[in-house]
């Protein structure tokens, strides 16, 4: 960290520098000072940027694979299906109905994983050592699964145009099964250490208080937007792939604190499980993936395609221009517009407060940064 | 007044509670592997770096040096060399390099190949000292392998 | 040989006592080091260390010999005396109230009249360690956190104090030998639970251990008030912790959970101290478990807690001891 320059009276700058183990990646924040009071926290982005989109757009289409797990690596599935959906979309291909469920029952499957880890990271920067471990403990148990059809623990490139890539045997079934039933046993064992624990709540109950109105100008969704009371899930408002056939609510929290944030994400855990549920009770037979043209060409015109990643609405756009090429690719990514009211919510607020918000609002700086 | 000691002791409630978990996972079974002195099996599907298949009939390659793979990659790390020796009616593979430093372990090359000549190795323990070391000679692996 | 005959015999008993003690505590940081890791290793379900010695029992003895082996680093622009003072510091006086614990019925290296006033006066000299280190470090993070630290230690020992002293007021007596007597037919948890809750809580908090460690390493902005020290000096401060949890649990036992009281031993006089040690361990290893389990809490929460939860409760029950004494 720099040195801090002492400006007038009591304040100075600190910068909550780009190594941190409370931000969640290589995320600058330049605090300005006063005591322990933050009066005014700007973020500045930039540090992992990678160029995915000019990757996206200086060569073929079926070549952004790779880049779309790399982008948020802790819930790639989401990013997976999204970019596979949009070419589809583009292009006019069927998927059959078991790779849809299958892409269903992996996608929720990343998104117990994901929030499972957020949840250790969260109690980590709140200072308690041990839930980090607990959630990583459930958290294998997913990644073996998922290793075991898709090949990655953590990147994974498994959908294809089309479908997938590969079928899912007996032998996934029985596990995801098995772990649906653990999952629900645990959830005692983080009701009873976490959230009913006295100091955790002193910790998070009124604390980054984000009204409906304000998550409405910054455009946050996900979870954020869920906990401030506004229920929108783009399963449920805009549905793609099978999602209506499924029964699942969306869980809505009351003040918009970090406590309904947090809620609001373990009560998500429980959905998808039930969702997992249903699809594999539903899982109909038949190929996993259709012919598609190995080159695919891309009419002039433009696509758009949203789908809900753990942190919120991720939407591929995209701009063709008759080659394989796209003309234009671009990604919104939720974590971007959840930071963008950090300015806003940090006026006057402890430090201490400041990473409890931060923590709150599940960021993974790499693919703010793309 | 009624909210202070409520308050007291619920949160006095919790914090025993949030012990007695602790307290219980103090004496259950480790859930962690003591690696490199235990070792897990990984699953058959685990995607390695690609290696050539062997066909166990001709006990050579099955790949044409059509060149599929190397045009299909995303990360441009195949090099795939055929020569038409003499005598022969098709191409015979002269060179075939990965370069796994550059290789996202996405699957296009093993999709693509017309003669499914390609496949996922096993291998994941893998570390060296220098970036040379990750210059795999794929048709070397393959004669080594050959019965 | 004429001069060792002439020293009279309670100094040279004090002296061996006092050199007992030291390197007595010596080896419980390493045990209790050893310990802590283990014990955290497994609430976390994993094994924590295995690899040195038979599940890693030399761990501590090779940290040790590494961090002797380490140079002393001096920061540029610190002021050199306080730099060097304050691991001192922060070691010293928390071996001091360890000389006046009746460790059990014949051994204890001194017996004051005033012995619990001399334990609280010596548990406020701890302050200045980190103070000085904060200070000396020439860091403004570290003196940050030194701040916070001292203002957390000074909220703590009011009810410190309010609570030892409900229970000199039953006995009527500051010296820990008597205290220890006293409770020959019944602790003193039973008599005044209040107290002793309060008291391992607020001992807690004065040791710089989770849930309240923020001054410590763990803290969100800054390392702490040790960031600048390195090898020995930093060890000095770890022991120094240690002892300090030691002599908390070890005033609590004195005071509340009955000292050397157990069922019969032979030499029950000297075989005393094996309850002690029973007793004295049960207590760290609830303090150890309380660091694994729960999140920190927040600095002014910290201190609302003390003054608006702590103090009132310990002045009622101060109160409530003197009328039920008098009566």
């Amino acid at each position: 960290m720099l040195e801090p320059e002492i400006k007038e009276h009591n304040r100075f700058f600190l910068n909550m520098g780009p190594q941190h183990p409370s931000t969640h990646g290589v995320l600058l924040i330049v605090l300005e000072m006063e005591g322990e009071y933050v009066l005014d926290p700007q973020p500045v982005l930039g540090f992992i940027h990678r160029m995915h989109e000019k990757m996206g757009e200086s060569r073929p289409c079926s070549s952004f694979m790779p880049n779309t797990a790399r982008m948020d690596y802790v819930c790639a599935l989401p990013y997976n299906h999204g970019y596979v959906s949009l070419i589809e979309r583009k292009a006019g291909i069927e998927v059959p109905k078991r790779a849809e469920y299958i892409r269903v029952i992996t996608s929720e499957l990343n998104r117990v994983a994901s929030h499972l880890l957020w949840l250790g990271a969260y109690l980590l920067d709140l200072g308690a050592f041990t839930p980090i471990l607990y959630t990583f403990d459930d958290r294998e148990h997913i990644l073996d699964i998922l290793e075991s059809i898709t090949g990655s623990r953590l990147t994974y490139c498994y959908y294809r145009f089309g479908g997938v890539c590969q079928d899912i045997d007996d032998k996934f079934i029985e596990a995801t099964r098995a772990f649906v039933k653990r999952m629900r046993k645990r959830y005692a064992i983080y009701e009873k250490l976490v959230t009913k624990n006295i100091i955790f709540i002193k910790r998070t109950e009124n604390i980054g208080i984000v009204s409906p109105d304000m998550a409405l100008r910054y455009g946050m969704t996900g979870p954020n937007l869920r906990g401030s009371g506004i229920a929108y899930d783009v399963r449920k408002n805009e549905p793609y792939s099978v999602y209506p056939e499924f029964e699942f609510e969306i869980p809505v929290g009351e003040q918009g604190d970090c406590l309904d944030r947090y809620m609001v994400r373990i009560r998500e855990i429980e959905q998808s499980l039930r969702i997992i549920e249903q699809a594999l009770d539903r899982l109909p037979d038949g190929p996993v993936r259709s012919k598609v043209p190995k080159n695919i060409k891309l009419t002039p015109g433009d696509c758009n395609f949203a789908v809900e990643a753990a942190r919120g609405e991720l939407s591929y756009y995209l701009l063709g221009d008759g080659t394989s090429t796209p003309y234009r690719l671009k990604v919104r990514v939720p974590s971007y517009s959840n930071l963008s009211c950090l300015p806003e919510l940090g006026r006057g607020i402890l430090l201490p407060d400041l990473v409890s918000i931060l923590g709150s609002f599940d960021l993974v700086i790499p693919e703010i940064d793309r | 007044m009624k909210q202070y000691f409520s308050e007291l002791y619920i949160g006095g409630m919790s914090l025993v509670e949030g012990l007695g978990v602790t307290m219980k996972a103090l004496f259950q079974p480790i859930v962690t592997v003591q690696y490199p002195r235990e070792e897990i099996d990984i699953t058959p599907n685990y995607r390695g770096h690609i290696d050539l298949v062997l066909d166990p009939e001709k006990n050579t390659y099955l790949c044409i040096s059509c060149g599929m793979c190397e045009k299909s990659c995303p990360s441009d790390c195949i090099k795939v060399k055929g020569e038409k020796m003499e005598g022969e009616k098709k191409k015979s593979l002269v060179l075939f390099e990965l370069d796994f430093t550059k290789c996202s372990l996405c699957g296009t090359c093993v999709e693509v190949c017309p003669k499914s000549a390609l496949e996922y190795s096993q291998e994941y323990n893998l570390a060296a000292f220098t970036k040379e070391a990750f210059h795999f000679d794929i048709l070397k692996r393959l004669e080594e392998r050959k019965i | 040989m004429e001069t060792i005959s002439t020293l009279p015999p309670e100094l040279i008993r004090m002296v061996i006592a006092v050199v007992i003690i030291i390197s007595f505590l010596f080896l419980n940081a390493i045990m209790m080091g050893y310990a802590e890791r283990k014990i955290a290793g497994h609430v976390q379900r994993r094994p924590g260390p295995m690899e040195v010695g038979s599940h890693g029992i030399l761990q501590m003895v090779v940290d040790g010999v590494k961090l002797v082996g380490k140079e002393l680093l001096i920061p540029f622009n610190v002021d050199r005396t306080l730099f060097r003072v304050a691991p001192l510091l922060s070691f010293t006086p928390v071996i001091l109230p360890l000389l006046v614990i009746p460790f059990s019925e014949k051994l204890q290296a001194r017996d004051l009249n005033l012995g619990l006033i001399f334990i609280v006066t010596m548990g406020s000299v701890n302050v200045m360690a980190l103070l000085v280190g904060g200070w000396g470090s020439n860091n403004k993070y570290s003196m940050f956190g030194a701040m916070r630290a001292v203002a957390q230690s000074i909220a703590y020992e009011i009810p410190i104090l309010l609570s030892l002293l409900a229970v000199a007021l039953m006995c009527n007596t500051f010296s820990l030998k008597e205290i220890v007597g006293a409770q020959q037919n019944i602790w003193f948890v039973f008599l005044q639970p209040v107290a002793f809750i309060i008291y391992v809580v607020a001992g807690l908090a004065e040791t710089n251990r989770a849930p309240f460690d923020l001054p410590e390493a763990e803290s969100e902005l800054t390392a702490g008030f040790h960031t600048e020290y390195s090898g020995m000096g930093f060890s000095l401060f770890f022991i120094g912790e240690y002892t300090n949890m030691f002599t908390v649990a070890s005033v609590a036992t004195v005071l509340f959970l009955g000292g050397w009281h157990g069922p019969h031993l032979p030499y029950g006089e000297y075989l005393g101290v094996v309850w002690f040690f029973l007793k004295v361990y049960f207590l760290l290893f609830l303090m150890i478990m309380v660091r694994w389990t729960y999140p920190r809490v927040r600095f002014d929460q910290l201190l609302n807690f003390a003054w608006k939860y702590l103090v009132p409760f310990s002045l009622v029950n101060l109160l409530i001891t003197a009328v039920v004494v008098k009566l």
